[in-house]
């Protein structure tokens, strides 16, 4: 392989430095209004009365939309599939404005005005009278009987799941000891530094155009139309380059709305931006969830058995729901062998921000309860944390009992025992023994499994189309979404290795647009390289045997013995060049009685899916006085298959283990217990980690091949960001003894257990 | 000071990337606006409006600046560079080349911000140690790319000029 596998500079960029690159705000239409929600001061209650009529007559406002004005039916927005199944349809529970409000920034009202001053201040102008009801914001009060339901029937619980395999009774009889504990993890937000924004506006023929900041353009098309209740062919949904998503935007915030007021305004051009303060609390959250959990082991630290109890708190409306604590147990269930195995969760409605998909979808927060118990476990039997990882890991070709999801690659083992020897694990083990100083270091580690889409769960189709020029070069299609993850880059690589044809003749089209781009699922499960890649490939193989067909019928020599290198039709035998590829691209495009233009266009249905594995490893540093943890050496070791692009994937993983640092240590939204009302919503007060918090970051690869994959490549994308907490917690305990189980560990939550642990 | 107050609207002078740009503004808009929404400056980013993250950074007499906490009329007499101003002649300046050289862009919704940032310090001939650098660069905020490329981008040139 020539181009795939090289570290190719991304094809975005060059107008992404220069600032042409652009994004949602950046396009101007001619008349564009401006919208603002008039969003529920109130976490829990009703709209008991509401007068616009201020808001009105203020000059410059075009119209004031209300819940009264807004279709009944409710709508889902999780960026999942459709399926024709209803019982696998994602929860219908949105009005598209609602006088039922279920959070502190729930959608009321909707103010269009000739510019956004006028619209902020029409929306100020506004009044309302609730009827309030105590906010639900713990399991405990969601629970409780006789209180208003958030949703009408449904108890508050959104959903349940679970499973149980392998003999229970019999594993339990078997194991030596038994260890329960319980852990916790935060509300965290996404802050893509591109905020939520989108507009939309009317074709003259009647159909809606919807321009957002989206990672799933085909999905977003499907959900406009069910909240508007139009047929989905009516909607066109434009994605530009966007900036940052991280799953938040594999959701539909600000969409069905605006293509909603457009229809108010007779097809005018509308546009709705949140603001950063918006985005905090009126997009997605990653879910907090409670867990206790019970695992059985010999003597030797072979798991016997393992049960995790889960529940996780969805906000007021469902987004993803459920299916973030499914994917939590499934991805428990596979990271370790064990003789019996049981998981059962529960997702609840409160009155706190939807919590949709995020970067790891429910499984940071899977390997926080399971790696960190598991060093507890090692801690108790005195037996070194990699050595229990390594005797209970899966071995290749494991095939996983329910999805029946088989391990192809796995390079789990050689991910730790990379990460040992870059840390220098067993010198400094030895070394750290003892520490009595009020500074102390310590080692942690953590592993994880991911998949490389969602089959069998999901549908998995994506589509790459291919049109050849007269010069032999390609335009590429694809319906998938760049993000910032670098896709464009890593398809077009693939176009070119597969063609023959240097990476400068192949043309990427960046944009999505829904009556343009083939059908793909889009941007999340980490499944654009591993799904919408073999899309790419197989149209890339297609166009190569049309061009060596047609190369036959204009050489004579048979299809069979040739190939295209870096341009040149050649021969397989020994390279030698035939003719250019320009010549059978041209001659396709004007010969009078033959030509043909070279086009592909593949759907890929992939009935397949990959594990990803890997393991961070992490030397800290405690100042038992002040609670600060500091991070002195911190690697991510991944099993990713081919590496298509080593630069852009080792961008993955910084950016990916910078995130879970920030959610071992530092963010989290806080939420007034009385009142439900956010107190952090700005990024002074939420704690982005900045260059200056973030360590140097080593990111490693180990080599295996994936055969299900695109030139053996699988899952990267999500990753690197799952198992920073669990592992930092885990040298938080080596360097002084003491178990964290809540995230994030801050400095007051370290000096509170320090002092209760009598360490100070 | 070149500028008249008329209602609400002031009369600014000032150079945008080496151009002399004489216009009314609205007393109350920000730079970021007048740039973005006015003269379709639009590489200049928008992230919070409220000087936390950065990406609306822009150089204001060699300085980098929240664009969106500098009210356009203070713009008046001032040299102002944005991102669409660093190319010349469709060249890439030598802190685009290094960004781009080093993977540091990802979504790139933060790099125009970082960009001038670090043009700023290479023109200062900032002399910093990487520590300093990432203290240098702490009002940017990036999402995607852990800042360890772009501290690498920066410390290229800064490091290449001395």
């Amino acid at each position: 392989m020539e181009i795939v596998g090289r570290s190719i500079t991304r094809v975005d960029a060059v107008a992404k430095v220069k600032g042409t690159a652009k994004y949602v705000d950046d396009h101007f239409v001619p008349g564009m209004l401006h919208a603002k929600a008039f969003r529920s001061t109130i976490a829990n209650g009703w709209v008991k009365s509401i007068d616009v009529s201020k808001a009105k007559v203020l000059p410059g406002v075009v119209a004031v939309i209300t819940y009264e004005d807004v279709p009944t039916h409710t709508f889902p927005t999780a960026g999942h599939p459709y399926s024709k199944d209803p019982s696998h349809q994602d929860v219908a529970d949105r009005n598209l404005l609602t006088r039922r409000v279920r959070y502190v920034g729930d959608e009321i009202a909707a103010v269009i005005a000739v510019d956004e001053l006028t619209a902020e201040k029409a929306r100020q102008l506004i009044n309302v009278e609730y009827e309030e009801y105590a906010p639900v914001l713990t399991a405990e009060a969601a629970l409780q009987p006789g209180i208003p339901e958030i949703h009408a029937g449904t108890g508050n619980v959104l959903g349940r799941g679970g499973y149980e395999v392998g003999d229970m009774a019999e594993a339990v009889a078997e194991s030596d000891h038994t260890f329960v504990d319980e852990f916790s993890t935060q509300v965290v937000a996404h802050c893509a530094m591109e905020n939520y924004s989108a507009y939309a506006y009317m074709e003259e023929n009647g159909r809606i155009v919807v321009v957002s900041s989206t990672q799933i353009p085909h999905i977003c098309r499907r959900i406009v139309g069910q909240a508007l209740g139009i047929p989905w062919g009516r909607v066109r949904v434009i994605k530009p380059y966007i900036g940052g998503g991280f799953g938040g935007k594999q959701d539909t915030v600000v969409e069905p709305l605006v293509a909603f007021l457009t229809t108010k305004v007779h097809g005018r051009p509308v546009k709705m931006e949140l603001s950063r303060e918006e985005s905090f609390i009126s997009s997605r959250v990653r879910h907090p969830f409670q867990f206790r959990i019970e695992t059985g082991v010999t003597k030797d630290g072979t798991l016997s058995f393992r049960n995790l109890e889960a529940i996780s708190l969805n906000g007021g409306y469902a987004s993803h729901g459920q299916s973030i604590a499914n994917n939590c147990g499934t991805k428990f269930r596979q990271q370790y062998r064990q003789k019996a195995i049981k998981y059962s969760c529960k997702t609840l409605y409160t009155n706190m921000p939807a919590a949709g998909a995020m970067r790891g979808y429910g499984v940071p927060q899977a390997m926080f309860v399971m790696e960190s118990h598991l060093d507890d476990i090692a801690r108790a039997l005195d037996m070194d944390p990699v050595e229990i990882r390594l005797k209970n890991i899966p071995e290749t070709g494991h095939k996983d009992p329910l999805n029946g999801i088989v391990a192809l690659s796995n390079g789990l083992k050689e991910c730790l025992v990379k990460g040992k020897e870059l840390i220098r694990w067993d010198e400094k083990k030895a070394a750290q023994a003892n520490q009595t100083g009020t500074k102390r270091r310590g080692l942690g580690v953590a592993c994880f499994n991911y998949a490389s889409g969602t089959h069998p769960v999901g549908l998995e189709v994506a589509g790459a189309r291919i049109v050849m020029n007269e010069d032999g070069s390609v335009q590429l299609q694809v319906g998938a979404t760049e993000i910032g993850q670098g896709s464009d880059t890593v398809f077009s690589q693939m176009v070119a290795e597969t063609i023959g044809i240097p990476l400068s003749m192949v043309h990427i089209l960046s944009e999505q647009d829904t009556d343009i781009s083939p059908v793909d699922l889009g941007s999340y499960a980490s499944r654009q390289t591993y799904i919408t890649g073999m899309a790419v490939r197989k149209a890339a193989e297609e166009i190569k045997a049309k061009v060596l067909e047609y190369a036959w019928g204009m050489t004579d020599i048979p299809a069979q013995v040739m190939d295209i290198v870096d341009g040149w039709i050649v021969y397989k035998h020994n390279g030698e060049k035939i003719t250019p590829l320009i010549e059978i691209a041209l001659d396709a495009h004007t010969d009078v009685v033959h030509a043909k233009p070279f086009t592909a266009d593949v759907t890929n249905n992939a009935r397949v899916n990959a594990l990803a594995f890997g393991c961070t490893f992490v030397e800290v540093e405690v100042d038992i006085l002040t609670g600060k943890v500091e991070i002195l050496e911190i690697y991510n070791i991944h099993d990713s298959g081919t590496i298509v692009n080593p630069t852009l994937a080792e961008g993955q993983v910084h950016g990916g283990v910078s995130m879970g640092l920030g959610y071992a240590l530092y963010e989290q939204m806080l939420f007034d217990p009385k009142t439900g009302k956010p107190l952090i919503h700005n990024l002074l007060d939420y704690k982005l980690m900045t260059a200056l918090d973030t360590p140097e970051i080593g990111a490693h690869f180990v080599n295996t091949f994936e055969p299900t994959g695109p030139y053996g490549a699988k899952a990267l994308g999500e990753p690197p960001a799952i198992t920073p907490a669990p592992a930092i917690r885990n040298a938080i305990l080596d360097a002084t003894g003491v178990k964290f189980n809540d995230l994030p560990m801050t400095p007051q939550r370290l000096i509170a257990k320090f002092q209760a642990e009598g360490l100070i | 000071m070149t500028s008249t107050i008329s209602g609400r609207t002031q009369k600014i002078t000032c150079t945008i990337n080496g151009e002399a740009v004489t216009m009314d503004v609205d007393i109350r808009e920000s730079l970021l606006d007048v740039l973005r929404n006015r003269l379709y400056l639009t590489g200049t980013k928008k992230g919070c409006g409220v000087g936390e993250c950065g990406a609306c950074t822009v150089l204001i007499d060699g300085e980098a600046y929240d664009s969106c906490l500098f009210l356009a009329v203070w713009a008046d007499g001032k040299h102002i560079r944005t991102i669409e101003g660093e190319a010349k002649e469709g060249q890439l300046s030598e802190v685009q080349e290094a960004f781009v050289e080093s993977g540091a862009v990802q979504c790139g919704y933060c790099i125009p911000g970082f960009v001038l940032s670090v043009t700023a310090l290479k023109e200062q001939n900032c002399h910093c140690d990487r520590e300093s650098l990432k203290k240098e660069l702490s009002g940017h905020m990036c999402r995607c790319t852990g800042y360890q490329n772009i501290i690498k981008a920066a410390e290229k040139v800064l490091t290449e000029d001395k």
